[in-house]
């Protein structure tokens, strides 16, 4: 079991502001993310568009903006649960919540704090007949490729034209034992090394190149056989163990739309006169997440809000004790590796 | 002061919305959609405008002059499910007085 003071469910910027607002506060937080690494829309989406409404930052990329979110708060000592996502949560008659993960982690916190985004990142899914059967349990439908080795010695078919299907392509030719990369375009919208590494491979024959062409079927009783495969109008038939649609991604609220949470518009609703609460004592919603009277979906309000919230969060953990608001400039910062940064002390001479 | 122009918008039930468009702010058909609340939050103009979700994917249903397809449009519509050879992504056409009268529909989401 996972112990936390603030479980962030989200990685975002909003996510990662908030470790270092409550690690002034002296609070611990953890947080869960879907995807497998941390920034959210901005490493996942943009990491390399500028981004210019950050304040003090003229312009700064997204990919930037997150790895200077994390040297901000590496003295807070975040712990990370990535690629999962936060399932289910159960309030502890303390008050307290316990949240377990679509792979079954637990985690203990005093309090809750969605800062998800748009939502949960899931795949994009093709549409065609029978999809949901093959798609459960290892019946051959997979859209990630959490470990390369399920893949070794297997027939695999990758769908998809970015830079994730032409990788995993390549990666697998070491792995499966074929590799077929359809695509509904002769052009592919990835990086340029990893197309003509592809184009290399189709050469050594080790990748088996179809395009344009489009998966429109399945074959196979209690698992996929072979994938149907549409090519200039023509149906080809070939057979594989796994089929892995690699078709980008898209936010969905997921399963914490079923928490019984206030939901208005796709959106989480919180009590922004306060403290960005919802409706469940405890359970906070901050960023693009949430919904209120107003609401912007900026990054800087992300971080507004993450502020607030820790500050009731604090209030919550200690009744009664009096908070008074410090000034890193003054306070300086005290991690929880035991370092301390402060300004240097200024010098002061009497004068006579 | 620059004019606004029509723009004729075919929602995701069916619903047709004339509605009136900036000139002067250097915005998107996305942004439009998004401005009159003319698709659900969370389902249209996902990755901020920038050609990589297609989440704005729209039919253009008249033949008001677009601009062409830049490399990032074509790319992401090969990517991108209910493509139509009237598709073209919301966020990539930017409202000036030369597409006065545009008429497009909005793509299913995805």
């Amino acid at each position: 079991m996972i112990e936390t003071d603030i479980l962030i469910i989200g990685a975002g910027p909003t996510g990662l502001f908030a470790v270092f607002e409550a690690g002034l506060l002296k609070l611990k937080c953890h947080l869960i993310d879907a995807l497998p690494q941390i920034g959210g829309q901005l490493a996942e989406l943009y990491p390399k568009k500028p981004i210019y409404d950050i304040p003090g930052y003229p312009e700064v990329l997204a990919g930037d903006l997150v790895t200077n979110l994390m040297e901000q708060i590496k003295q807070f000592q975040p712990g990370f649960t990535l690629g999962e996502t936060a399932e289910t949560i159960e309030k502890l008659e303390d008050g307290t919540f316990i949240v377990t993960t679509n792979e079954g982690t637990k985690h203990h916190a005093k309090a809750i704090a969605i800062a998800g985004g748009l939502g949960t990142f899931e795949p994009r899914k093709p549409i065609l007949k029978d999809l949901e059967f093959y798609e459960k349990e290892d019946r051959g439908v997979d859209y990630f490729i959490k470990d390369p080795e399920k893949y070794r010695g297997k027939n695999v078919v990758i769908s998809g034209g970015g830079d994730s299907a032409l990788d995993w392509s390549v990666f697998l030719t070491d792995v499966a034992a074929s590799v077929t990369l359809v695509h509904r375009r002769n052009e592919f919208r990835g990086a340029l090394d990893s197309v003509e590494k592809v184009q290399e491979l189709k050469s050594l024959g080790k990748i088996k190149l179809i395009t344009p062409g489009e998966v429109v079927g399945f074959k196979g009783s209690e698992r996929i056989e072979s994938v149907d495969i549409e090519v200039n109008g023509a149906r080809m038939n070939v057979v594989t163990d796994y089929f892995i649609p690699l078709f980008g991604l898209t936010p969905k609220l997921g399963a914490i739309a079923n928490w019984g949470l206030e939901i208005e518009k796709n959106a989480i609703k919180v009590n922004n006169a306060l403290d960005y609460q919802t409706n469940i004592d405890g359970i906070y919603a901050i960023g693009d997440v949430n919904i209120y009277p107003g609401k912007l979906k900026l990054i800087l309000c992300g971080f507004h809000e993450a502020t607030l919230m820790c500050q009731s969060v604090y209030n919550r953990i200690n009744p009664g004790k009096k908070y008074v608001l410090k000034y890193t400039t003054v306070s300086g910062i005290d991690g929880f590796d035991g370092t301390r940064k402060e300004a240097e002390k200024a010098v002061v001479k009497s004068i006579d | 002061m620059a004019q606004d122009i029509t723009i004729t918008i075919t929602d995701r039930e069916g619903v047709t919305h004339e509605v009136q468009a900036p000139t002067d702010m250097n915005m998107s058909i996305m942004e439009l959609v998004r401005a009159y609340e003319l698709a659900p939050e969370g389902t249209i103009g996902i990755c901020g405008g920038m050609a990589m979700c297609a989440s704005c994917q729209c039919y253009v249903l008249n033949e008001v002059p677009l601009p062409e397809k830049g490399p990032d449009e074509e790319a992401m519509l090969w990517e991108a499910f209910n493509v139509k050879e009237n598709s073209r992504l919301g966020c990539q056409i930017h409202i000036t007085e030369a597409i006065d009268g545009l008429a497009i529909e909005l793509a299913p989401e995805a």
